[in-house]
């Protein structure tokens, strides 16, 4: 939490000067599942950017890189759209990434 | 240059209203404020203000629209009572997080259910937690000096909170009194040109986001913040009260003690109530009783250390509430003034009276009551009861 405005910091009356700044905030941490990207078997279709409800899917240079894990709600859309045989995106438990 | 002339308190409030001369007004009527919005709207008519005038289809609406007028940089009020005052609740709270100055008078009057449409202060009262300024008015005078230093008090960049400013239904807002008023260029001095504090929602240069989403990593945060602002108005209100004794001769402070100093017995109450104790302490006076009164102007923020070191000494102290708290436990002003007592030594009895609920009259026989009352406590050392109510049918 040490990057978090005190309350003397942040802004009176929450009028916020930087608008659309949802990218900043980091809401990642209410999953308990998580896709992984298994890039050899990613195929390129841009299926999971597209269904993925928030915007968590990275993309550059239109290739898909990879999950934004910090906004990412593991809501398991993507894997289950993705139409790679085999998949290239895998749910797992939190539990069992080892890392986040 | 001070003109006197006669006035109910809605017309003294509606041409506060047209001397500071608001960008936008967004009001829905309701009994007793009505005429407050009725006359100011026939100043919009007349070209008397610049207003823009927004009749709205409910309370919550009126809330909402002068919000969203004051959060786009511009000096926004409306003017409410009892159920209308209800109707905002939700927005009310949202004015107060978002730090917007919006000022609003409130006619006091009770709360449903029975029906009821004479003054008592279970509206305001069920609002003294939204984050408001609260600050009573005891006659028309007062209703019309206090509405003109809200404005400067709300807009202060220290406080930026939304203040209301509170008289006694029909007791006040329909009984004509003389007042002594300013000119339309004194008071346009006095509450000055509305200043951007912060950015403002209508600065197309300059976007910014107004009610964002704050979960449990920011609330507390603007919650702190929000206190602080209400904690910190104190020296404002003084401020503000002192330029305009300047101005006008008419001097107010955070309360109003009358032969307090060196009373035995004390009263606290709220608003109107106060005019009608004056006249028993004097009768009491004369009598040889020393018998005082604290009229408490400023609600919100509660001026606990002033009020505990005023109270200090006296022997015992009755607090009149004109809203039942249904805590068991008396009145919102009974438990407030019982706990900043807490701290002062050889503190005095505390008893809570309450009364006048939907405009049961209060008269001098009900004040000659309680002070006979706290002679007795005095006396003995203990009070008979600690909650009771004033002019029921037992
Ligand atoms: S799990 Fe849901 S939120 Fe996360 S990347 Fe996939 S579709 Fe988006
Ligand atoms: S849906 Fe599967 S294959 Fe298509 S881009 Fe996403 S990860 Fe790659």
């Amino acid at each position: 939490m040490s990057n978090l405005l005190t309350w003397k910091e942040v802004p009176k009356g929450a009028f916020l000067e930087k608008p659309g700044n949802a990218a900043d905030y980091e809401t990642g941490d209410w999953r308990s599942i998580k896709p992984v990207w298994i890039a050899e078997n990613c195929i390129q279709c841009f299926r999971c950017w597209v269904y993925c409800p928030d915007a968590a899917i990275m993309t550059k240079d239109k290739k898909m890189i990879g999950i934004d894990y910090k906004h990412c709600k593991g809501c398991g859309i993507c894997a289950n759209e993705c139409p790679a045989k085999p998949k290239a995106l895998e749910m797992i438990n939190e539990s069992d990434s080892g890392d986040n | 240059m001070q003109e006197k002339i006669a006035l109910t308190g809605n017309e003294a409030m509606a041409l506060a209203m047209k001397q500071i001369n608001p960008d936008v007004v967004a009001a829905y009527p309701i009994t007793p404020a009505t005429e407050i919005v009725q006359i100011f709207s026939d100043y919009v008519s007349n070209g008397l203000v610049k207003t823009e005038f927004v009749t709205v289809e409910s309370e919550h609406s009126a809330m909402s629209a002068t919000l969203g007028a004051s959060a786009s940089g511009v000096r926004a009020m409306t003017a409410t009572s009892s159920q209308g005052l209800a109707f905002m609740w939700e927005v009310l709270y949202i004015a107060a997080s978002y730090q917007l100055p919006i000022v609003m008078p409130v006619v006091n009057r009770a709360l449903s259910g029975p029906i009821n449409i004479h003054g008592d202060h279970s509206d305001t009262m069920g609002a003294r937690d939204s984050g408001w300024l609260q600050i009573y008015s005891e006659n028309t005078q007062e209703a019309y000096d206090n509405l003109i230093q809200a404005v400067r008090i709300a807009e202060h960049p220290d406080v930026l909170l939304p203040t209301m400013v509170m008289m006694d239904g029909f007791i006040i807002s329909h009984a004509m009194e003389n007042l002594e008023i300013l000119s339309d260029q004194d008071v346009q001095k006095f509450v000055g040109e509305f200043k951007h504090h912060r950015p403002a929602l209508l600065d197309l240069d300059n976007p910014i986001t107004v009610g964002p989403l704050a979960l449990y990593d920011y609330y507390m945060e603007f919650k702190r913040q929000q206190a602080e602002a209400m904690r910190t108005c104190k020296p404002v209100i003084l401020q503000v009260a002192q330029e305009y004794a300047e101005l006008t001769g008419r001097k107010y402070g955070l309360y109003e003690g009358y032969k307090l100093d060196d009373a035995d017995l004390a009263i606290v109450v709220l608003s109107s109530t106060a005019g009608t104790a004056k006249v028993v302490v004097d009768e009491l006076r004369e009598q040889g009783v020393k018998a005082g009164l604290l009229k408490l102007r400023v609600f919100r923020p509660f001026p606990y250390e002033e009020l505990a070191q005023a109270l200090s000494g006296r022997k015992a102290i009755a607090v009149l509430d004109r809203a039942d708290g249904f805590s068991a436990f008396g009145g919102a002003l009974f438990n407030e003034i019982r706990s900043a007592m807490y701290d002062v030594k050889d503190r005095p009895l505390i008893v809570d009276y309450i009364f006048g609920l939907g405009g049961r009259d209060v008269n001098l026989d009900h004040i000659r009551k309680v002070y006979a009352d706290l002679a007795e406590i005095a006396k003995t050392g203990q009070a008979a009861q600690l909650v009771s109510y004033l002019g029921v049918r037992e």
